[in-house]
């Protein structure tokens, strides 16, 4: 049983000088598949596994991780452990949360169909994504990869504060990068999809979203300078959320790093935008029964009435904050320790279909793409200024596609100027797991030409 | 190759991941061990020691790579990952050559960071603390960071190529928050290589100096300017515009499947002829460097770009292979558990022969991007972006005001051509690439250039 490793390691912890310590153990089982040329181009079979502890003495706190779950293995893990903390400085808020701040919720996040689908049968599927794109039109040239990959895993948390717990998830994802070819130039479109298992999974779907978003761009052009409105479709509107996400992270907030800071109660977005951070969301890919340090997940309401609510928590900003954790430490696996990270991001749906945002919008622009993020945006005040492709809307309706042009603004202001959620919100993977419908930006500067 | 795999071992693996047929089969096994940590509010925390080791084997058959990775180096878990790659495959077996050892020479390393007591590593990050808030009173914070990480790798290949690396990276980093009321800038530098604690023998410090001036020059910027004019980069960090706009477009995977610009441009003239630049995966202790590839390929020099003319593509094995040239050692990959892809290591480009301030000089009015926070491109169109994290004005030839959150956006074809003058100054700079969910230690390298006109992306239309 993982757990049973989770809580020797503890001990181990204790036994080598810790006066607190708490074990994350993870195994995991998955493969993907790449497709190309009508053939299989790899195919990926993966097992992992591996453990880190945490360990505190006093006030200070270490972390190391290993793969060697024998035992000596976890006492070489542990003496690496209170080593770490024996470096790191006092810190008074610094130790594991106490257990019991409301109890684990009892979610399915299993798929069957994941076990039951043989290699084979992925294998077909990750196929079956690339025909799909190549048969949407004649300009496809071709796709530069189909992707069907997955994953079940299984994970334990311990501590000597008395958590205990475990659960296990499966994931699964394809997505295509389809290329057109037409006024002499090349253009790429993503298609994705994403679930518990392949059963749910549309390959005809992505390949024909990948074609479109691909087609869509050929012949386009920069536009020109200007402030004006701009509908941001779904996957543009999560990247966007999951940086805001980023931004409510209290440890952000609280070492005056985030332009959230000190906006609790306070007026931070339209009141078109309503955001939760929802980690029992059965579809997020990003839901558990507890989070990265074993606190129960829960729905926490973010942005409301325009208002910030609350900024995320775990136990660790909590204390230092005076407040109870939200349940947002983040877990990415054993390599590394839980910080703060948002669960699922969650914007609710407006009342407008995309054509009707569209028509709200009368001129500017929409954008379907978005590139440069991780250096486009400055974490500390918000401003951003990042590259971006898509369309013109003139006249209330998408017009001519347009590339190589960028918009900028800061994430506050952004949120104030929404001024419609769209009515179908879609799951995107970018950065986080994000649920969001399209957004109007009632205005944003894009520069071109 | 130290005792990371036997040579029997190696060969039992390959045995078995030919059981069921292919015409290739490698074992490629890692043990890597590291520590980081970093001080943010003067507070030494995150200390984090890290252990791993595994393997992955993979066997090529009739176009298809197969390919299995597992937790631990014990013999029976090599020999695990070898049954599960060959789990698919079900024809007649082959036989693996006998393995040759390849003596290799890895970078030497003087003092081991292991060997460093780690109250001497926060030490240094005290000190690039202290330096970096006494840079000035608008000073608001500052964090750094520091990491080492020994790999030691093997690789046994059933062409009977068996060859090892041992490789030790250090690295710190600093980011310095300035505060002015209500503004709010940071500045960010690093410093690293593949070598040991000696890296830091000359002034570390410096690198915090450097990021709270780069914040604190930022408290008097005004907004960037949006639109088309001529662009001046700086050197160093500068080097991502070429590994993004031209380096990722020579990469041979992108190449082959039509997704790159330059994929029938070689031997043509992509650039002016005072354009010359090299990938080098040679060069002592840089960042980007190493021994061998991770598939057992020595490193090298491969000059990309000759006086303007496309030279050379970058290949790993499998696209070598195809092109029917030799690999020019740049399959690469982040650790056991991916498949090695080409990649680049150290890209730069050649000094050419202005001084930079008379290259800034014949710019009447433009945008001087002094350093960047990053890049990204779409190989298969061309267009990329870069985030720019000191620009200033170019106002009468000369380096006027700072701008804050400015974008440089384009395409590199028309960008490469358009570069008009290569400095004769020279630096080369640490950057971590991500490609095909990989990151891997790259080196960017340059002195100034000048691009006749690009798209600034600002908000001062």
């Amino acid at each position: 049983m993982l757990i049973e490793v989770a809580r020797r390691a503890v001990e181990g912890a204790l036994a080598a000088g810790a006066s607190d310590a708490e074990a994350f153990a993870s195994e995991e089982v998955g493969r993907e598949v790449r497709a190309h040329g009508g053939g299989v181009e790899s195919l990926t079979a993966a097992t992992q596994r591996g453990i880190g502890l945490r360990a505190w003495i006093g006030s200070r706190a270490g972390y190391a991780y290993g793969i060697d779950l024998s035992e000596a293995g976890v006492v070489e893990l542990s003496s690496r452990a209170a080593e770490a903390a024996r470096i790191a400085d006092d810190d008074e808020f610094a130790g594991p949360p106490a257990p019991g701040e409301g109890l684990p919720a009892d979610l399915e996040l299993s798929d069957p169909s994941l076990r039951a689908w043989e290699t084979e049968r992925v294998a077909a599927l990750a196929l079956a994504i690339e025909r799909a794109a190549i048969e949407a039109d004649a300009r496809i040239a071709g796709v530069e990869q189909a992707v069907y990959a997955d994953s079940a895993e299984r994970i334990a948390i311990a501590s000597s504060a008395g958590i205990a717990g475990e659960y296990e998830r499966t994931s699964c994802y394809g997505y295509v990068q389809a290329l057109a070819e037409g006024e002499g130039g090349r253009e790429t479109g993503l298609g994705f999809d994403l679930g518990r298992g392949p059963a749910v999974l549309d390959p005809a779907g992505i390949g024909r979203e990948g074609a479109e978003r691909a087609l869509e761009m050929i012949g386009a052009r920069k536009p020109e300078s200007g402030n004006c409105p701009v509908v941001l479709d779904p996957t543009v509107a999560a990247s966007f959320v999951a940086l805001v996400g980023r931004a409510l992270g209290a440890d952000a907030v609280q070492r005056g790093r985030s332009p959230f800071a000190g906006l609790i109660g306070h007026e931070v977005a339209a009141e078109a935008l309503v955001v939760h951070d929802d980690g029992l969301d059965p579809a997020g890919s990003a839901s558990s029964p507890f989070d990265g340090e074993g606190v129960a997940r829960r729905r926490t309401p973010v942005i409301e009435g325009g208002r910030l609510q609350t900024h995320l928590h775990n136990a660790y900003t909590a204390r230092r904050g005076g407040t109870a954790s939200t349940g947002n430490a983040g877990s990415v696996g054993y390599r590394s320790q839980p910080s703060v990270a948002a669960s699922n991001l969650v914007v609710a749906p407006g009342a407008l279909g995309f054509e009707e945002l569209l028509e709200k919008a009368g001129a500017g622009v929409l954008v379907t793409d978005v590139a440069g993020l991780h250096s486009g945006v400055n974490p500390v005040t918000g401003a951003f200024s990042v590259g971006a492709s898509g369309r013109a809307i003139r006249a209330g309706e998408a017009a001519e596609p347009l590339r190589e042009f960028t918009i900028a603004s800061d994430l506050v202001s952004m949120l104030k100027a929404v001024r419609a959620a769209g009515n179908a919100p879609r799951w995107v993977p970018f950065g986080g797991s994000v649920s969001t419908p399209p957004l109007l930006i009632g205005e944003m500067t894009v520069g071109g030409s | 190759m130290s005792d990371l795999i036997e040579p029997e071992v190696a060969e039992r693996v390959l045995r078995r991941a030919l059981a069921a047929g292919g015409e290739f089969a490698e074992v490629f096994a890692e043990r890597s061990a590291g520590l980081t940590m970093a001080i943010d509010e003067s507070r030494i925390e995150s200390v984090q020691s890290g252990a791993a080791g595994g393997a992955g084997v993979r066997v090529l058959s009739g176009g298809t790579t197969y390919f299995a990775h597992v937790d631990g180096l014990d013999p029976a878990d090599l020999e695990r990952a070898a049954g599960e790659a060959a789990a698919a495959l079900s024809a007649e077996s082959t036989e693996p050559h006998p393995l040759k050892a390849v003596v290799s020479s890895p970078h030497p390393i003087e003092r081991r960071p292991a060997e460093i007591p780690a109250e001497r590593k926060a030490a240094l990050l005290r000190e690039l603390d202290e330096r970096g808030r006494s840079a000035g009173a608008e000073i608001a914070q500052l964090m750094a960071s520091y990491a080492e990480v020994r790999r030691e790798v093997a690789v046994a290949n059933s062409d009977g190529l068996f060859a090892g690396d041992d490789r030790t990276r250090v690295r710190i980093g600093v980011q310095a928050v300035a505060r002015r009321g209500d503004s709010v800038e940071t500045g960010a530098e690093t410093l690293g290589g593949h070598r040991g604690f000696e890296l830091f023998d000359d002034d570390p410090g410096e690198i915090a100096a450097s990021a709270a001036r780069k914040a604190l020059t930022l408290l008097d910027a005004g907004p960037a300017p949006a639109g088309s004019m001529p662009v001046v980069v700086g050197g160093g960090f500068g080097g991502v515009l070429f590994h993004e706009m031209t380096g990722h477009g020579l990469e041979a995977d992108h190449v082959q499947k039509g997704a790159s610009v330059y994929a029938d441009k070689l031997g043509e003239q992509v650039a002016q002829p005072l354009l010359t630049a090299y990938d080098d995966g040679r060069m002592p202790s840089e960042w980007g460097s190493d021994a061998i590839d991770d598939e057992g390929a020595p490193t090298q020099k491969t000059m990309v770009i000759e006086e303007g003319r496309l030279a050379s593509f970058l290949y790993d094995r499998l696209t070598a292979g195809r092109d029917g040239v030799p690999s020019t050692g740049n399959g690469r990959r982040e650790s056991f558990r991916h498949l090695p892809v080409p990649r680049m290591t150290n890209t730069y480009i050649a000094p050419g022969e202005i001084d930079p301030e008379a290259m800034i000089a014949e710019v009447r009015s433009g945008f001087y991007a002094a350093s960047f926070a990053g890049g990204q491109v779409d190989p298969a169109t061309g267009d990329f972006v870069f985030g720019v994290s000191e620009g200033y004005l170019i106002e009468g030839g000369r380096v006027t005001r700072p701008c804050r959150g400015a974008t440089l956006i384009g395409n590199c074809l028309e960008a490469l051509a358009a570069i008009d003058a290569v400095g004769d100054d020279f630096a080369m700079k640490t950057g971590v690439c991500g490609k095909a969910g990989q990151k891997v230690p790259v080196g960017t390298g340059q002195g100034h250039v000048r691009i006749q006109a690009m798209t600034v992306g600002g908000t001062e239309l």
